[in-house]
């Protein structure tokens, strides 16, 4: 077979294409810069912090890693609470309003979630301090008095409310709207053929659901869990005031004592950090960073695994 | 369609209405027109630093400008760390700070005063620390010392322990968890509530005195307000807060000398004023060494100073004859006064004014 150079052809460009080409170009562009940006100054900011002597860290740690690791396990425990509570809810609202509720109503029920994804995060973590903890205070007593043999509910019981349960709780609130929204429209998107031959089949409503649009949605459920997650992992002020922290791995719900997450903690400790504090919690924020970018990717490899059904093609 | 034809009046009207209120600017006030008229001063100063004398400089600088009306003074309570940060940089003209200059950053150079010139810390803004609490049934609390760094360490657990009962007599307490609420940011208000009980506390205190709190024990809040709720909110609860953001709470009394003193502005200046200044600074630098072992009467040594930052000589000669005149005002009566009124500060003694009106003349 000769391979001769074969002669392309090009389509003769106006000057409008070419504008539009270039435009879209630098727009991406742009963005990757940016990144790299961002990267570079959390990089550089954060070797300072990682090579520092002990006890020159604040909160007296010994190394970098020890001063993260409980912020990053509180981060990440915070946010699976969070997934938690909010996914079963998120996916049964937006089972309400695809499959069960009258149209008018559906359509009201997703105008008044998506107003709940306007409200800022500080009106949340306002919302939570003053009213959530000590509304649920004493259903924490409640629950340590007489349900402390649940490993989750044992220790000495918060006075305030305020524990890390309080916080995924609030988390679970604001992450609820991106999670219904994007479930919504993934169920809208159940080929109508596959739902009326379920229901012709015999099937109830729940059971063609459970058969014909659950199965087809996972991928887009499990995207909508994804984008709640990185909600819920970056989340600042909310937590900042609703949480009571220390830097300890508990697993505990219902005590004073509980990880903060490493957003918070930048928040609360910035105003007053100088010097080497400043870096250590610059190094805490790559540290998010880079639990961020492994969630997302994660959640890509497992929603392309699934590309035929999650509408992207 | 109709909204074109209603629109025209509607958008006259409204610009009309937006130039006639625009003329009516909150910050000019007419009734100062006459000292005003005296004033040749003109120019910014901008400031940042501890948010706790937040409010105060909102009242010290509404009062400067009213006097001044050409100077434009801006204060960013965005902490102390990054008032000092900022100010050794050079990028503002003061600096608010819970904590006088340390002996690293007074060894380095400012950036925005003159060569060879350094900075000095005036006391401004002198805030009592009060133990607000919120136990049914009690009206009244006394505390020592050791019990209260018993209670905030944690060794004390119960409201009925007897070490509390003792110090009450004739109080029921309930046999409830103390719930202790302490700063979950670092603060000037923790290290000075630290330093007291290190001082004080037989040895019971013995984490080394910082801005953070040392021991895990209790609810963490953010700022003085987050602290303030967490007590209101939370049931038998104690807490250590500055007075400014306490309310209506019950508040503790304090064992000070052989007396149970109540919190008081007056207490509160009077320990200020007869501590001594820091030793080994500069000349005008008025960093303070709060005595906490002062047991006159009416005392109360549970206390927060906070300091304005200024350079002794500014490089540019403008901002300093303009920094020199906001200090001044500051560390006058009528402004002291002023922010006890609006920021619930303690107003400084007339001993500690005059001296900080000396050092504050000092500046160039």
């Amino acid at each position: 077979m000769t391979t001769g150079v074969k002669s392309r052809l090009h389509a003769k460009t106006r000057l409008g294409d070419r504008l539009f080409r270039s435009s879209t170009l630098l727009s991406g562009v742009i963005i990757l810069a940016v990144l790299a940006a961002v990267s570079l100054f959390l990089v550089l900011q954060s070797v300072p912090a990682f090579v520092a002597p002990a006890g020159s860290l604040p909160a007296g740690a010994t190394n970098f890693w020890d001063y993260v690791g409980p912020l990053a396990f509180g981060t990440v425990w915070a946010a699976l609470l969070a997934l938690i509570m909010a996914t079963p809810v998120a996916i049964g609202i937006a089972l309400f309003i695809s499959h069960y509720a009258p149209r008018k109503i559906a359509q009201a029920l997703g105008y008044v979630i998506d107003l709940l994804a306007a409200v800022p995060s500080v009106v949340f973590g306002l919302w939570g301090a003053t009213m959530l903890a000590p509304a649920a205070q004493p259903i924490y007593a409640w629950l340590n008095t007489y349900m402390s043999w649940f490993p989750l509910f044992g220790g000495q019981a918060s006075g305030t409310g305020r524990t890390i349960l309080t916080a995924a709780l609030v988390l679970a609130v604001m992450v609820l709207p991106i999670m219904t929204a994007v479930c919504r429209e993934v169920f809208l998107q159940t080929p109508r053929l596959h739902e009326e031959a379920a229901l012709a089949l015999g099937a109830t409503r729940w059971e063609m659901v459970r058969t014909a649009v659950l199965p087809f949605a996972r991928a887009g459920i499990v995207s909508g869990a994804m984008l709640g997650l990185g909600r819920a992992l970056g989340e600042t002020l909310a937590i900042a005031m609703v949480l009571s922290p220390a830097m300890v791995y508990s697993f505990l719900l219902l005590t004073s004592i509980n990880p903060n997450t490493i957003a918070a903690n930048a928040a609360l400790q910035f105003p007053e950090a100088q010097g080497i504090g400043i870096n250590t919690l610059i190094a805490t924020g790559l540290v998010l960073f880079i639990i961020t970018l492994f969630v997302n990717t994660a959640a890509r490899i497992v929603v392309n695994r699934r590309k035929a059904y999650s509408g992207n093609d | 369609m109709n909204i074109k034809k209603c629109s025209t009046p509607i958008i006259v009207a409204a610009v009309i209405a937006s130039l006639g209120l625009s003329s009516c600017a909150a910050n000019e006030n007419s009734q100062a027109a006459s000292t005003a008229a005296n004033s040749t001063l003109s120019g910014t100063i901008n400031g940042i630093g501890s948010s706790a004398q937040g409010a105060a400089q909102t009242t010290w600088a509404a009062l400067f400008q009213t006097a001044n009306p050409r100077v434009t003074v801006n204060y960013d309570p965005q902490g102390s760390g990054a008032g000092r940060t900022n100010f050794i940089a050079g990028a503002t003209n003061f600096a608010g700070s819970d904590a006088p200059l340390k002996a690293s950053e007074l060894a380095g150079t400012f950036a925005g005063c003159a060569t060879n010139s350094k900075a000095i810390d005036l006391p401004v803004y002198i805030s009592p620390i009060a133990i607000p609490y919120n136990v049914a049934g009690v009206t009244a609390l006394k505390l020592d010392a050791p019990t209260l760094a018993k209670i905030f360490k944690g060794t004390i657990t119960k409201w009925n322990d007897p070490s509390i009962t003792d110090l009450n007599p004739g109080t029921m307490f309930p046999n409830a968890n103390i719930t202790v609420v302490h700063r979950s940011d670092d603060s000037g208000t923790t290290q000075n509530f630290s330093d007291y009980l290190s001082t004080t506390a037989d040895g019971v205190w013995d984490a080394p005195v910082s801005q953070t709190y040392p021991y895990q024990v209790g609810d963490g809040a953010k700022g003085t307000s987050g602290v303030v709720d967490a007590v209101k909110n939370g049931v038998n609860t104690i807490a250590y807060a500055d007075e400014s953001g306490v309310g209506s709470l019950a508040r503790a009394q304090l064992k000070v000398g052989d007396t149970f003193n109540t919190i008081s502005a007056a207490g509160a200046a009077s320990v200020v004023s007869k501590s001594p200044v820091a030793t080994g600074r500069a000349a005008n630098d008025l960093a303070i060494t709060i005595d906490r072992t002062d047991t006159t009467a009416n005392a109360w040594p549970l206390v927060l100073v906070s300091y304005l930052i200024v350079c002794q000589t500014y490089s540019d000669t403008a901002k300093g004859a303009l920094v020199k005149a906001y200090a001044s005002s500051v560390v006058s009566g009528q402004a002291q006064e002023a922010s006890a009124l609006r920021a619930g500060s303690a107003p400084l003694s007339p001993e500690l004014a005059s001296k900080a009106q000396a050092a504050a003349s000092t500046i160039s």
